[in-house]
């Protein structure tokens, strides 16, 4: 944690995951929340999805043989919505995941995975559609996620493909610098933040 | 151009930008609870860190604490409730954190007891593990959901890193009629901007309909802003908001308050305050609102037809379908008439005392049916309290409902309060997503205290304006007491 690694580009299979707007809830359902600790969340990302899928004899991606152990996930719109629960990045990342590539983030859950060291990358619905269509035809492709270029590329079968995918300049910035997590540099200004709590009516006593 | 008040308040609040560019922003009132806490705390053991403001951080039990007071013996039985109970009175004990447990006689949800206790004030930037504090924003603070690392920085630093967002100004427009309620209106905003139509903004809610809000229905409003994609929603501190103040445990007196009005008052947004964005909303035109789906935009007026597939953006569609799947609804259908088994009235959204008194001045006299098991838990004990006072426990009861101890109960069922397999609940909490309420099959219904006890009276979905009979007249909440 006080020392953070670089992270420029993450490389790995990938685990394609469709569908708009799913949110904390489904990646780790609320019961699984009566913890003190985030060990042992990773076996039950998506536990509801997978049960309800393999009841009807459907396999979710995150069962599926042919996806395990890829450190990359692509999903479409506004991933993450819900509850604020860091626990859901936390269960991803316990199940693999490094890097995460959709067409849009829920803000909270974009902040938090910021905060542990998964960039989430933006890119637009055709490039989210070849790369979750080359995923699921090729499963055993390795991808690069290139914060640093902003791009997603592999090779999928005999195809090469290459996608746009980036970060807010911030973000950005934080993962190339080693500084994804901000109570290091939060810690340094102590002068700064007493002045602003000084200068705050209801701070200083009114 | 005059400014807005998200960017007086976040102004005053910057400590300065970051080498990232997002800015290192003071956090006025820091709220705990058991779920998203005990991590944060033991990184700061592992760092060797301590609280750096103690007295700006209050804690309290929410989330996992069952609702039958039999249940409430400590040990709790769930032995994972127990040890995430313990780690937060051992976590506020050795740092000198107020903890506002059961024995303090104001335990109850964190978004109930903050304002009721005067803790959160306007022009502050309030931030809690939690999605739902975007709530306090109806005092005009800056209030928005973290996650646990932001928990541990702001524990460790009182401030955490933050982008600045766009803002956004809704103006509901008119009067809404009897039988609509701030529920209906947010439900409304979130069906007309979408589950992420509020991503990268905060909310400003403005016009006639929410001048009009008594505070507990500006909570109500302010609280689903992230469902609607928008961390922060917030109302412009006016005459309601200092008359609801005045007096509090933590508000300020004497020559205090009069230096606190008029910080607050300096806070609002300017009358030539620019946005980046402005939606207008006809409020005399709503109806009430329920959800058909598993997001809280899946939704329509009581009166209307679920849509066809077809109705929505083609994106949209495969998620309309697995909706519809989900809930065993079709394209149509309307949502009146359909069987519920479970009434749930409560939640950071919608448990505080002028719920309860509403839901009471509409059942009193009646029975819930006998298919239903309908449950009313107030949002704190200080709720619990004043309607004890006001004998709605025996209004509940005596109708057929369950009166419960304050928690978040089943809004998300960390507690022993559940659904059932495939149960249909009515609910006035604020998330219809899949296996939400404790069952992975269950489903959920949104919609306002009035709604959900038209559903317990009937046993089925009904417009309340017509199981109640509604008198054409003022609107039917009750005036605020709290």
């Amino acid at each position: 944690m006080t020392a953070q690694a670089i992270i420029a580009k993450v490389q790995g299979r990938a685990v394609p995951l469709r569908g708009n707007d799913i949110d904390t809830d489904r990646i780790i359902p609320a019961r699984f929340l009566r913890c003190v600790v985030f060990d042992g969340l990773g076996e039950h990302a998506f536990e509801d999805d997978r049960l309800g899928l393999k009841a009807k004899g459907n396999t979710h991606a995150f069962d599926d043989a042919r996806f395990r152990g890829a450190g990359i996930l692509f999903v479409n719109k506004n991933f993450g919505c819900g509850s604020s629960r860091e626990h859901a990045p936390q269960a991803l990342m316990r199940w693999g995941i490094k890097a995460i590539v959709g067409e849009s983030f829920a803000e909270i859950f974009f902040g938090n995975c910021v905060a542990i060291g998964i960039p989430c990358l933006t890119a637009g619905e055709a490039s989210l559609a070849r790369l979750l269509d080359a995923s699921e035809k090729h499963p055993s492709t390795e991808w690069t996620v290139d914060v640093e270029a902003g791009l997603v590329k592999g090779t999928a079968g005999a195809q090469s493909v290459q996608e746009a995918a980036v970060l807010p300049q911030g973000p950005k910035s934080q993962f190339l610098s080693g500084r994804w997590n901000s109570l290091n540099e939060l810690l340094l200004n102590e002068t700064g933040v007493a002045a602003v709590a000084a200068g705050l009516p209801y701070v200083s006593g009114w | 151009m005059g400014k807005n008040l998200y960017h007086k308040v976040f102004d005053k609040h910057s400590v300065g930008q970051l080498s990232s560019g997002q800015y290192q922003l003071f956090i006025g009132l820091h709220l705990i609870h058991e779920v998203t806490s005990p991590q944060a705390f033991s990184l700061l053991k592992q760092r060797g860190l301590k609280v750096r403001s103690p007295e700006r951080t209050f804690a309290t039990v929410d989330h996992i604490i069952p609702t039958e007071s039999r249940e409430r013996q400590r040990p709790l039985r769930d032995t994972l409730a127990e040890e995430m109970l313990v780690a937060i009175e051992d976590n506020t004990k050795s740092n000198g954190i107020t903890f506002f447990g059961e024995g303090s006689g104001n335990q109850g949800v964190v978004h109930i007891i903050g304002p009721e206790m005067g803790l959160t004030q306007p022009g502050q930037t309030i931030a809690c593990g939690d999605s739902h504090t975007s709530t306090h924003g109806a005092f005009g603070s800056l209030a928005f959901g973290i996650g646990t690392s932001q928990v541990a920085d702001i524990l460790a630093t009182q401030t955490m890193s933050m982008s600045k967002l766009k803002v956004r100004r809704i103006n509901v427009t008119g009067a809404l009629r009897p039988g609509v309620y701030a529920k209906d209106v947010i439900l409304a905003i979130i069906n007309k901007l979408g589950v992420n139509g509020g991503v990268g903004y905060a909310y400003e809610y403005a016009g006639p309909v929410i001048s009009a809000f008594s505070m507990e229905e500006r909570m109500t409003l302010c609280n689903m802003s992230i469902e609607g994609g928008a961390r922060i929603g917030y109302v412009n501190p006016d005459e309601k908001t200092f008359a609801y103040l005045k007096g509090r445990k933590f508000s300020p007196t004497g020559e205090a308050w009069d230096r606190a009005l008029a910080y607050w008052k300096s806070i609002a947004s300017d009358a030539d305050a620019s946005f980046d964005d402005v939606v207008e909303l006809d409020g005399s035109a709503l109806e009430p609102f329920v959800t058909w789906g598993i997001t809280p935009a899946q939704s329509l007026p009581v009166t209307g037809a679920i849509p066809a597939v077809d109705a929505f953006p083609s994106d949209e569609r495969p998620l309309i379908r697995e909706a519809m799947e989900y809930m065993s609804l079709e394209a149509g259908q309307t949502m009146v008439g359909i069987p519920v088994d479970v009434v749930f009235i409560g939640s950071c959204t919608n448990g505080r005392l002028s719920d309860l008194q509403e839901v009471a001045r509409l059942v009193a006299g009646r029975k819930v049916s006998p298919k239903v098991k309908a449950l009313v838990v107030p949002g704190s004990m200080e709720v619990q309290r004043q309607a004890v006072a006001l004998g709605l426990p025996e209004v509940f009861k005596t109708a057929g409902f369950q009166w419960r101890e304050p928690g978040c109960s089943m809004c998300l069922a960390m507690n022993p309060d559940k659904l059932e397999g495939r149960q249909i609940c009515a609910s006035t909490s604020n998330r219809n997503f899949k296996g939400r309420q404790g069952s992975s099959s269950g489903r959920t219904l949104l919609m306002s205290p009035a709604m959900a006890a038209a559903a317990a009276i009937e046993g089925k979905v009904a417009d309340s304006r017509v199981v109640f009979a509604y008198a054409a007249g003022p609107k039917g909440i009750a005036k605020e007491t709290v």
